[in-house]
């Protein structure tokens, strides 16, 4: 239990901090003038696969105590396996957010300011047009952090009690064989996910399956 | 319509809210701005042998419960244990590779070696035993002829202790893995997942005892049928240290907490702790500290020639 709710909040909080910077960061992708813009899409993309295990290994550097962040002592402790999930889930919602915006009816931008709409409003009403693409995004990045193991292996060194996760406490009860045990923590996460996600869709739905 | 956008963030921010008051505990211990590891806690690097056993898990309490110091075990393999020490990341090590051990001092990022505790490694196979080792008294010559027959070994490839100890062994034996064929599988996994590997394929692999018998007797585990081929041979000695990381080199590391794990380990009733931890009835590791040889001065002469834990007193 204590786990799952540990395994909860690591990728809440990363996917939090990732939806507040990589919706905004998607929107003036799609609709901004950036400049480099291309190799800003190239740098996304490749976010998007980035392996999980060299992040780990990335961060790891990073809050090592003979890194640049060493004195923050921030490795093997919750706040490092919440940067290396960011780092994760920060390009799946800013590009799935980016994409989803561009699809929306490029009609729509001159429409709304020929009815006199504020630079404000016309992002606004883009991005609720979006919002769906902008979902699928924010969830795309939870799925991909709630199951991930090699970041936080690696950064959280699966200290019991302290920041020891689902994906984590799956792997260790495989290298001892508890097979049985593993296999019903997997059990877990699976039903987390599909909770959450059903919670998500239910929220869209207005309280309903169908629509 | 944006009722959904912000359904969602209420989503997010419940469920965030209520698992940070799961997490709120150990968050607020983190120290933010201080260099120095809390005086409470401590990093210890260790193997996958003496965690994955269960020995940590029946000793660390009574420490924790003394000191009031919490111990946060990080069990990965000797190599990487080694190098969190180098990076100042661990306060304390306890690994099992004795030369890449004094090394590790002799480069000033230990302070001292200290002798904790030993087993031995056993070479474990399917029954079939198609290379023919069982029995056989000397672990090279056991190597020799698995090379000699390509009968299927895996190896641990993750430069762990018991992986050094195998490299060891192929030296002695003249041979050189690197350039051994398909039959010669470097797994780059912890002992318990290569035991499980070398189950299903049906091959050889040099384990720990501890970790072999904590396999191969706990009823939860997935049933081994690897048995013991080759065994008691001095070469597959297997003796523990502990090293607290030099605070000279990192002024960071809690020293103090780490002397004092050292200290309590490699005194009478930490040794006795280890003397008695028992899976099914085995003893798994046999103490070794200067402080125990001193209380027990007859078990250590007899100990030196045969290390074979399960017949230890």
């Amino acid at each position: 239990m204590e786990i799952t709710l540990r395994s909860l909040h690591v990728t809440l909080v990363a996917l939090l901090v990732s939806t507040l910077i990589g919706v905004p960061l998607g929107a003036w992708l799609a609709l901004g003038r950036v400049p480099l813009r291309r190799l800003a899409l190239a740098l996304i993309y490749t976010g998007m696969g980035l392996p999980p295990v060299v992040v780990g290994l990335f961060v790891y550097i990073l809050f090592s105590r003979s890194g640049p962040f060493g004195s923050l002592a921030w490795l093997f402790s919750l706040r490092a396996m919440i940067v290396a999930q960011t780092i994760l889930a920060l390009p799946m919602v800013a590009g799935i957010t980016m994409s989803s915006i561009q699809s929306v009816d490029p009609a729509l931008r001159p429409q709304l300011r020929a009815l006199g709409a504020t630079r404000w409003q016309v992002v606004r009403t883009i991005a609720v047009e979006a919002r769906f693409g902008i979902l699928l995004g924010v969830m795309a990045g939870f799925g991909a952090i709630i199951s991930e193991v090699g970041a936080v292996m690696l950064v959280g060194g699966n200290i019991e009690g302290r920041t020891r996760v689902l994906t984590t406490a799956i792997v260790l009860e495989t290298r001892r064989g508890h097979f049985a045990l593993a296999l019903a923590l997997g059990a877990i996460l699976l039903s987390l996910s599909f909770l959450t996600n059903s919670l998500i869709m239910l929220g869209q739905g207005g309280g309903r399956w169908r629509r | 319509m944006r009722k959904t956008c912000f359904g969602l963030l209420l989503v997010l921010t419940l469920l965030g809210a209520l698992s940070a008051c799961g997490g709120a505990s150990e968050e607020s211990a983190a120290p933010t701005s201080s260099a120095a590891r809390p005086a409470d806690r401590l990093i210890l690097a260790t193997t996958t042998s003496t965690y994955d056993s269960g020995l940590l898990d029946y000793i660390l309490p009574t420490f924790e419960a003394q000191s009031g110091i919490t111990v946060d075990v990080v069990a990965v393999g000797t190599g990487q244990a080694l190098a969190m020490g180098a990076n100042g990341d661990a306060d304390v090590v306890l690994v099992h590779a004795r030369a890449r051990e004094e090394q590790f001092v002799a480069e000033g990022h230990g302070t001292q070696r200290y002798d904790v505790m030993y087993n031995d490694f056993v070479i474990v196979g399917a029954p079939s035993d198609p290379a023919g080792i069982q029995g056989l008294e000397s672990a090279t010559e056991a190597f020799g002829r698995i090379a000699e027959t390509e009968a299927p070994f895996v190896s641990r490839g993750d430069d762990s202790g018991t992986h050094i100890k195998e490299r060891a062994i192929w030296e002695a034996a003249g041979l050189n893995p690197d350039e051994f064929g398909d039959w010669y599988i470097a797994a780059g996994q912890g002992m318990g997942a290569v035991l499980t590997m070398a189950n299903e394929l049906g091959a050889y692999t040099l384990s720990d005892r501890a970790t072999y018998l904590a396999r191969r007797a706990d009823a939860q585990s997935e049933a081994l049928t690897l048995e013991i081929l080759v065994e008691g041979d001095p070469i597959l000695f297997n003796p523990y240290g502990v090293i607290p990381v030099n605070p000279q080199k990192h002024p960071g590391v809690n020293a103090e907490g780490a002397q004092k794990f050292v200290d309590w380990l490699t005194g009478l009733e930490a040794q006795e702790l280890i003397a008695g931890f028992q899976r099914y009835g085995q003893t798994l590791f046999v103490p070794d500290s200067a402080a125990w040889h001193e209380a027990h001065p007859e078990g250590a002469a007899e100990a030196s020639d045969a290390p074979n834990p399960t017949q230890a007193p």
